[in-house]
């Protein structure tokens, strides 16, 4: 018989699914309250801005340069007074117990050698436990550093050359920005693949799906009455998450809306098939959510979500490109932050679009309808 | 000349690595028959019935059933057989109309015949007045007769039932008992399993396997009666054959062939 009974198969397939689905209310939380939460949560937490480091000072020489200095750190908000003394042992010890982050000694006769002309020294000690922090913050103190001599310098010489940066897209280089689009596929990633992997799952651990499999229902027809549900959920989920990265969190989005709702269809392809492969290496929803934990924490691990594949060795930055949360990290981010179209993302979309085409090729083909 | 068979099988095998779950099985099944299948746990019951249901490809042995090869055909077999197995398999969370309705969809049920197969559905389970409840909240026989009724939704020629009634109370069961015969009367070739002696009673012909091998194929009379055994009855101590009870049948065929497998 026909494609027509296909059809009609696969749409008894996704109204079935869509009931189960309204009756658990457990899962509807899932879908609709937790993502939004979880972007919340992300969107505050996942933040590379270093801002009000907790410092501790040591001021040996007391003038009204240092206490400019001083001023000139707190001032900047990216520095906070934690603490001071005279003495330097005890801001080693306020390192020791993590009362501090940074550490900021300023030497007897600062002030003499900076008016004097001579090379005034400052000494900085950073807790280096977190590398990233620390280089961010050594580049604030030394920019501070440098601002104040030569403002107590009076030296309006221009150097030799005028480095001038200027960040585009994300002017105030915000690291929310950067963040909360790639929360949105993190999340959306996350739900595709453990709603997939558990529905199919269920099924075998309540003993219907040796039901469907005896009926007319193909191997293709049962991952499409899988699929197309949990993708329409996806898309739903897409737009709630964007809609609360929009208003919540004011994150500009600059590109186009039709063209993310492209992106999210094919990225959704990809994790459905992912979620479908776990569920048939998989007899029980145990098993399942463990796989879909082991698959979903490399996923993120290697898609630029929180380290820049641009610094992972080459055979890794190799590997990522089979990832596609890395595919879509690069088209959210250049859809929201730099609106940016078709005809630069192109490469993403097709590495999207073959990706899910071959992990839901061989989902259904490793699903068989007859065991050997 | 007696009709197509509805099933048939020649020596039919399936082994799962070095276990052989199925051995050299011949045997057909008549058209409108109740076929009972029995047999002590680990016989290989439920494992020919998957093959017949197209889930499981043998390992060699030919097999037909409605008049399809079980090794190439199984798309043809599964629009023409019902299927229930003892894992009671319909969704909880769906209402009682829900689920016929599921099922009558995934069989291709004709859309102006799915209001009187539904209907038929309702009454033959005795579930009229609880169409709108959830699966999950039947009791056990009511879910069972459910499962029955969505299995025959597309009116299968064929219906294998395995282990149907396992953990059903009598009158459940007698109820149950009850549907398979009307279907069969209606045409329906019943091909079912069971550990109930009674109900091999019920079969028009009873299969007994044991170790993956058939040891015995006959009507409950014909089984019965070549069992007969002489003993010494009455005053006069004169030996008379007591025809024994299928039970006895079962248990010393299985005995004479080696034993139940134990797992």
């Amino acid at each position: 018989m026909s494609t027509n009974g296909g059809a009609r198969r696969v749409r008894e397939m996704v109204i079935k699914e869509f009931r189960q689905v309204r009756r658990n209310r457990g899962l509807l939380r899932v879908i609709f309250v937790a993502p939004v939460m979880q972007l919340i949560l992300f969107g505050y937490a996942v933040s590379t801005d270093v801002r009000g480091t907790a410092t501790f000072v040591v001021d040996h020489d007391r003038s009204r340069d240092s206490r400019d200095l001083i001023e000139a750190f707190t001032a900047s908000g990216y520095f906070r007074l934690a603490g001071g003394s005279e003495r330097s042992r005890d801001l080693v010890r306020a390192l020791d117990h993590g009362r501090a982050t940074v550490g900021l000694e300023i030497p007897a006769g600062y002030s003499r050698a900076l008016r004097g002309g001579d090379e005034a020294r400052v000494q900085v000690l950073l807790d280096g436990t977190n590398s990233n922090t620390a280089t961010i913050v050594r580049s604030y103190a030394e920019r501070i550093v440098q601002q104040q001599s030569a403002r107590a310098t009076g030296a309006e010489e221009s150097p030799a050359v005028d480095l001038r940066a200027r960040a585009w897209f994300n002017p105030d280089l915000a690291s929310r920005n950067y963040n909360v689009p790639a929360v949105i596929g993190a999340i959306m990633f996350l739900v595709c693949l453990l709603l997939t992997s558990l529905a199919v799952v269920r099924e075998r651990e309540i003993g219907t799906l040796e039901q469907l499999m005896v009926s007319p229902l193909t191997g293709r027809e049962l991952i499409a009455g899988k699929a197309i549900p949990f993708a329409i959920i996806g898309l739903v989920d897409l737009a709630i998450v964007t809609a609360a990265a929009l208003l919540w969190f004011g994150v500009p989005f600059r590109g186009s809306p039709p063209l993310l709702l492209a992106a999210g269809v094919l990225y959704l392809i990809s994790g459905l098939g992912i979620g479908l492969l776990v569920s048939t290496v998989s007899n029980t929803q145990q098993e399942a959510f463990m796989a879909a934990l082991l698959v979903f924490m490399p996923t993120i691990l290697l898609s630029g979500f929180m380290f820049p594949v641009s610094s992972m060795p080459a055979v890794f930055q190799w590997i990522t490109l089979l990832n596609p949360m890395r595919h879509f990290l690069v088209i959210v981010r250049g859809i929201f932050l730099k609106g940016i179209g078709l005809d630069v993302l192109w490469p993403q979309f097709l590495a999207l679009f073959a990706m899910g085409v071959g992990l839901l090729g061989l989902a259904s083909a490793r699903f068989r309808m007859t065991a050997r | 000349m007696s009709p197509k068979p509805a099933v048939r099988i020649e020596r039919l095998s399936k082994s799962f690595g070095a276990f052989r779950a199925v051995e050299d099985v011949s045997f057909e099944v008549h058209p409108g028959e109740v076929f009972g299948f029995l047999g002590p746990n680990g016989a290989g019951k439920t494992t020919t019935i998957k093959i017949l249901a197209g889930l499981l490809r043998p390992t060699s042995g030919r097999g037909e059933v409605a008049g399809f090869d079980v090794m190439r055909e199984t798309r043809e077999i599964k629009r023409r057989i019902g299927y229930m197995s003892q894992l009671f398999s319909l969704y909880a969370d769906l209402t009682v109309e829900e689920n016929i309705s599921f099922f009558a969809g995934l069989y291709g049920v004709a859309s102006e015949r799915r209001a009187a197969r539904r209907d038929w559905v309702l009454s033959m389970a005795g579930l009229g007045e609880h169409r709108r409840r959830l699966t999950g909240e039947l009791s056990l026989g009511w879910k069972q007769r459910l499962a029955l009724g969505c299995a025959v939704l597309h009116e299968p020629p064929i219906l294998f039932l395995d282990e149907p009634t396992s953990g059903v109370d009598p009158i459940s069961r007698r109820n149950f008992w009850d549907l398979i015969y009307s279907l069969a009367d209606a045409g329906t070739t019943v091909f079912v399993t069971t550990h109930y002696m009674e109900e091999a009673e019920y079969c028009n012909r009873l299969a007994l396997m044991n170790r993956g091998r058939l040891i015995a194929l006959d009507t409950p009379a014909g089984l019965r009666a070549a069992h007969r055994e002489p003993i010494l009855e009455g005053r006069e101590n004169r030996l008379e054959m007591v025809e024994p009870s299928l039970e006895d049948v079962f248990i010393s065929l299985v005995r004479d062939a080696g034993g139940a497998r134990e797992d």
